[in-house]
């Protein structure tokens, strides 16, 4: 079959263009333009070149947030995927159960990141949220405003409430499209409980569960808003992910020259962890 | 091995039931004998797999019982049982190297490494598995996969029966033929009960010594695949088994005679006196030959197929079908059939009269 050529199909092309120019590319190259540059407002620019991607990437403030940030994000990781896995395999697969557990799950998700900083500021405050009433009452000294392993504890249970119900939900999707067959041939085989999770569920779940932790770890490692209004990055910066220190150096101190590289440097971190994970999963996927 | 006999099956998906489309079974009685071969064969939802479940310890019947060399197992589950099962589309375990797919049901039975590695190799050998042991099982072609779901059957020398629920389904056409010789073959070789369920009636006669019919949750013919050619039970075997199937023809019954279309017919079966609310007329198109007398047709299509020609005709009584050899002249237009007495039947409401 011979190709028509027509270049006025273009045209068709140029409201993508546009659009993804105005909410991807200029407001990127904008950071790009900053962070080459020292700036004194009135549009007034001089050139640093690399200065402050050296600047950042010897900060020992810039080191802090990242070893920070990346144990938050391990640690949910660690507990969301296992206890998302677990809570679908105990969901009922039919009956008037379905619709209510699919709910009840999908509430923490619909509530905005704000609402649910709030939410947990309150219920655990040491002298009347209920969570830090009760902590204290019963003999803990808990006090997550001032105590940082306290403010640890906090922010990740709110993060495991907040988005367990995702890897669950995906989980569940997974589960629920193996068919019945491949159970009935474990028991056939004399499989054990476990094995038919090991050899029958998980591997069914691959796709399902690399997606969830691509979404949570994309969203726990940029998380900003709730522990900004929980903690504030505190006590001290024990909490300070890096896009709360970000925050706090392009619009508490206005440096924004520094800010742009660190979140250059933030972006290419996130892309590269990305796509190393999703090379290694799909050339298992490959192999099989 | 063992013999399996089926007491009174009765099965039904709701909790109550009103009448009778509400059982999935009804009243199925059968004895199977040790180490036959036999087919379930069936239009789709007519029973066939939840027979086959039944009797494979998946699902337990709402009522009867199932016994195994007259042992009740009926409330066992499949591994107290001991048996195997090949399920329609290939079931492997896709992390698993093919042997470690066969070793996989030896392996949770706690056999010995040097125990599991004679057996898989042998079935290995079996079944044409051996140049691949080592690759990952989710890399064969689906008929590699569906010999590896059935060696995963036949690895275990213990088990009772082993059953297949529509094994080639997502076997191509050239392949298929290859299966199913294999399948009889191991059959041959191995000895084992063998339940082969089925809606495709060559894989059935193919298959089986012995094939039961099944129509809307009952039996309606058990028999060597000669008898359900030659002398169906029902009209929906008829219908059913055979390409084209048997012609079923509308008649009457008078002072012991049968009258179809103005004309007297002389049938395999003799009937005194018609109680039923209709009576039939069973003839297969394969004995249909055309005459200069007998009853009158009129010819309205020919289909040549290669080997056979199939004949749409029409008379006053209804539509008959008749095939014959592909060198046979037909004549054109009208002209006279007659039935072989021998294979023409009388059916009241669907069942043959005996």
């Amino acid at each position: 079959m011979n190709k028509t050529i027509n270049q006025k199909a273009w045209l068709f092309v140029i409201p993508v263009f546009v659009l993804v120019a105005f909410n991807a590319a200029i407001p990127l190259m904008t950071v790009v333009n900053y962070s080459f540059q020292e700036t004194f407002g009135n549009n007034v620019f001089a050139w640093e070149g690399t200065r402050w991607f050296k600047q950042i990437l010897l900060s020992e403030r810039f080191h802090a947030a990242l070893g920070r940030q990346i144990a938050f994000t391990f640690i949910i990781l660690l507990i969301q995927i296992p206890l998302g896995i677990g809570i679908a395999l105990t969901m009922p697969k039919k009956g008037w159960g379905v619709p209510v557990c699919l709910i009840l799950m999908s509430m923490p998700l619909l509530i905005p990141w704000n609402v649910v900083g709030a939410m947990w500021n309150i219920f655990a405050l040491p002298d009347i949220g209920f969570l830090g009433y009760t902590l204290n009452a019963i003999g803990f000294d808990y006090n997550f405003t001032q105590q940082p392993g306290d403010a640890w504890f906090t922010t990740i249970l709110m993060d495991v409430w907040h988005w367990t119900s995702l890897v669950v939900l995906l989980s569940y999707a997974g589960l629920n499209s193996i068919q019945p067959a491949y159970y009935q041939a474990a028991e056939i085989d004399g499989a054990s409980r476990w094995a038919t999770f090991r050899y029958i569920e998980l591997p069914k779940m691959k796709k399902v569960l690399t997606l969830a932790i691509l979404l949570r770890f994309m969203d726990s490692f940029m998380i900003y808003t709730e522990p900004f209004v929980l903690t504030g990055g505190g006590p001290g910066n024990t909490t300070a992910f890096l896009s709360i220190d970000l925050v706090k150096m392009a619009l508490g101190q206005f440096d924004l020259g520094p800010a742009a590289a660190m979140s250059l440097i933030y972006f290419f971190i996130v892309l590269l962890v990305c796509w190393v994970f999703y090379n290694l999963m799909m050339k298992n996927e490959a192999q099989s | 091995m063992a013999k399996i006999t089926l007491k009174n099956l009765s099965h039904s998906y709701l909790e109550k039931q009103n009448n009778n489309a509400d059982w999935a079974l009804r009243d199925i009685s059968i004895d199977w004998k040790d180490s036959g071969a036999y087919a379930l064969l069936g239009p789709s939802g007519c029973g066939k797999t939840t027979l086959l479940n039944i009797v494979s310890g998946l699902l337990k019947p709402t009522k009867g019982n199932v016994l195994f060399d007259d042992k009740d197992v009926t409330t066992l589950n499949p591994v107290e049982r001991d048996i195997a099962q090949i399920f329609q589309f290939p079931v492997i375990y896709d992390t698993m190297s093919v042997y470690d797919n066969l070793a996989f049901p030896l392996k949770n039975r706690g056999l010995s490494d040097g125990e599991i590695a004679s057996k898989v190799k042998e079935i290995a050998e079996m079944l044409e598995l051996t140049s691949t042991l080592k690759n990952r099982a989710s890399g064969l072609t689906a008929d590699g996969k569906q010999k590896i779901s059935l060696g995963r059957g036949l690895v275990r020398s213990d088990v009772n029966v082993i059953m297949f629920d529509e094994p080639l389904t997502v076997i191509d056409p050239h392949l298929k033929w290859v299966l199913r010789s294999k399948l009889k073959e191991l059959h041959q070789k191995i000895n084992r009960t063998m339940i082969y369920v089925t809606h495709d009636q060559t894989e059935a006669l193919t298959f089986a010594d012995q094939v039961v019919v099944m129509h809307e949750g009952q039996i309606v013919q058990t028999g060597t695949p000669v008898e359900l050619f030659e002398k169906p039970k029902h009209t929906f075997v008829g219908h059913f088994i055979g390409s084209p199937g048997m012609n079923i023809l509308p008649c009457e019954i008078k002072n012991g005679e049968v009258n179809f279309g103005g004309q007297k017919i002389s049938s395999h079966n003799s009937i005194k006196k018609s109680n039923f609310s209709k009576t039939q007329i069973g003839i297969r198109p394969e004995f249909i030959n055309f005459s200069k007398e007998g009853i009158p047709v009129k010819i309205k299509r020919v289909s040549n197929t290669g080997r056979h020609k199939i004949i749409d005709t029409e008379c006053t009584g209804g539509k008959i079908k008749i095939l014959s050899n592909a060198s046979t002249e037909i004549p054109s237009g009208s002209t006279h059939v007659t039935f072989n007495k021998k294979f023409t039947y009388i059916y009241g409401d669907n069942w043959i009269i005996e």
